[in-house]
């Protein structure tokens, strides 16, 4: 791996975005999108699990590794985000509790995120060092806030305008992030 | 015990193949189901790893559910799944590196299947094994079913083949943004599209047929 830390940051953010490149945590992208007061915070609380969750990643990998207990590394990656995610519950429920309330079950859900535990599964597959692993999952994290950022904003307008009654709901989301994810493959080759 | 004939197996099974088809109808697990589907190979195969783990986890959740504690069941369920995936990992790449190349990480994300974590709490902690399993194995071969579904028609179009088999010759222009990442979403939003129309025009032949009665 001969790739910059900024490299890797922008080819998380943009060019292979987690959502809309890679198909990862697209459960709270089609669920939590439909407000942009929830959108940020979700992707905000999102990032920090994805943080906290490739540091704790790496330690746990280089330990495994140590012990040859490689195969031990998908439920303890797993228990590790599990802690992760109840810590920001707590964190939230302590210091906002309408903002708790507001993400309501998509908070726990955090868990089976793919996102987070793919930003685990693919620094360990591409062997990141700690500053990389780092920059990756804050890429990660920031690509997955922009795109429910950008989906929600987008689905706010589509609210006021008049869609044929057949194609509403999930239908519709779903051609929507087809054109977004068509827009952020003009980013290709940006990472180098 | 013994009214529960085989009717009412089969009725658990079909649930997840037609009414209540994960892919179609709940829209769970999106992620492997847009990401694995390029060629409907990939998409059979991730159908069937899933299905076992499905089947698997919640066989072992329902014969453990009046021993786990309701506080720790979550993290008991995916302590369990995570074990099945662990397997399916290993016997993938033993079987087919190539294999295990293309569906890449995506085995492993097996485990963040809401559809699986779903299914042990909704309905393999509320009932005895046997039912559990037939309706894990229903809800795994209509995601199989539905993977399929994406899976064929973006190969057809983005590669002209099927199953690796060319279909229209050299002369082929092949359609690639349906293998790539916004094809996923277009295709299965055009499904979706497709089932709410078979819904609406179904429900309107009922009224009619209610009105001449």
């Amino acid at each position: 791996m001969h790739e910059t830390a900024f490299q890797i940051f922008v080819n998380a953010l943009l060019a292979n975005n987690f959502v809309l490149a890679m198909f990862l945590g697209l459960c709270p992208f089609l669920g939590v999108s439909g407000k942009l007061d929830t959108a940020l915070p979700m992707g905000v609380a999102t990032t920090f699990v994805m943080l906290v969750a490739s540091l704790c990643a790496y330690g746990l990998n280089l330990l495994l590794t140590a012990f040859h207990l490689e195969f031990l590394r998908l439920i303890s990656y797993i228990v590790i985000i599990a802690s992760a995610v109840q810590l920001v519950e707590m964190v939230l429920k302590k210091y906002s509790p309408a903002l708790f309330r507001a993400l309501g079950i998509y908070l726990p859900l955090i868990t089976t995120n793919c996102a987070v535990l793919g930003v685990a599964l693919f620094q360990t597959a591409r062997e990141y060092d700690f500053i990389q692993s780092m920059t990756f999952s804050l890429g990660g994290g920031a690509g997955f806030t922009l795109a429910l950022v950008l989906m929600a904003s987008v689905r706010e307008r589509l609210q006021l305008s008049d869609v044929p009654s057949l194609a509403q709901g999930t239908a519709l989301s779903l051609m929507l992030a087809g054109i977004l994810s068509l827009s952020f493959m003009g980013f290709a080759g940006l990472g180098g | 015990m013994s009214d529960v004939s085989t009717t009412g197996h089969w009725d658990q099974f079909m649930e997840g193949i037609w009414r209540q088809n994960p892919v179609f109808v709940m829209v769970l697990g999106m992620c492997p189901t847009l990401a694995v589907t390029v060629s409907a190979v990939n998409a059979i195969s991730m159908g069937v790893a899933t299905t076992f783990v499905l089947a698997c986890s919640c066989l072992l959740v329902s014969m453990m559910r009046n021993v786990v504690p309701k506080e720790v069941r979550i993290a008991t369920y995916i302590v369990i799944i995570a074990t099945f995936v662990t397997a399916v990992d290993y016997i993938i790449q033993a079987i087919s590196l190539a294999l295990y190349d293309a569906l890449g990480a995506f085995i492993q994300l097996i485990v963040v299947n809401c559809i699986i974590l779903g299914r042990a709490e909704a309905h393999a902690s509320k009932n005895r094994p046997a039912v559990a399993t037939y309706n894990a194995l229903g809800m795994g071969v209509g995601f199989t079913i539905g993977l399929l579904a994406l899976g064929s028609v973006r190969e057809v179009l983005g590669a002209g083949t099927l199953f690796g088999v060319s279909l229209f010759g050299a002369n082929f222009q092949p359609w690639v943004i349906m293998v790539l990442p916004p094809g996923g979403f277009f295709v299965l939003g055009a499904w979706l599209l497709f089932f709410a129309w078979h819904a609406r025009r179904k429900e309107r032949q009922l009224r009619e047929a209610g009105q001449h009665a």
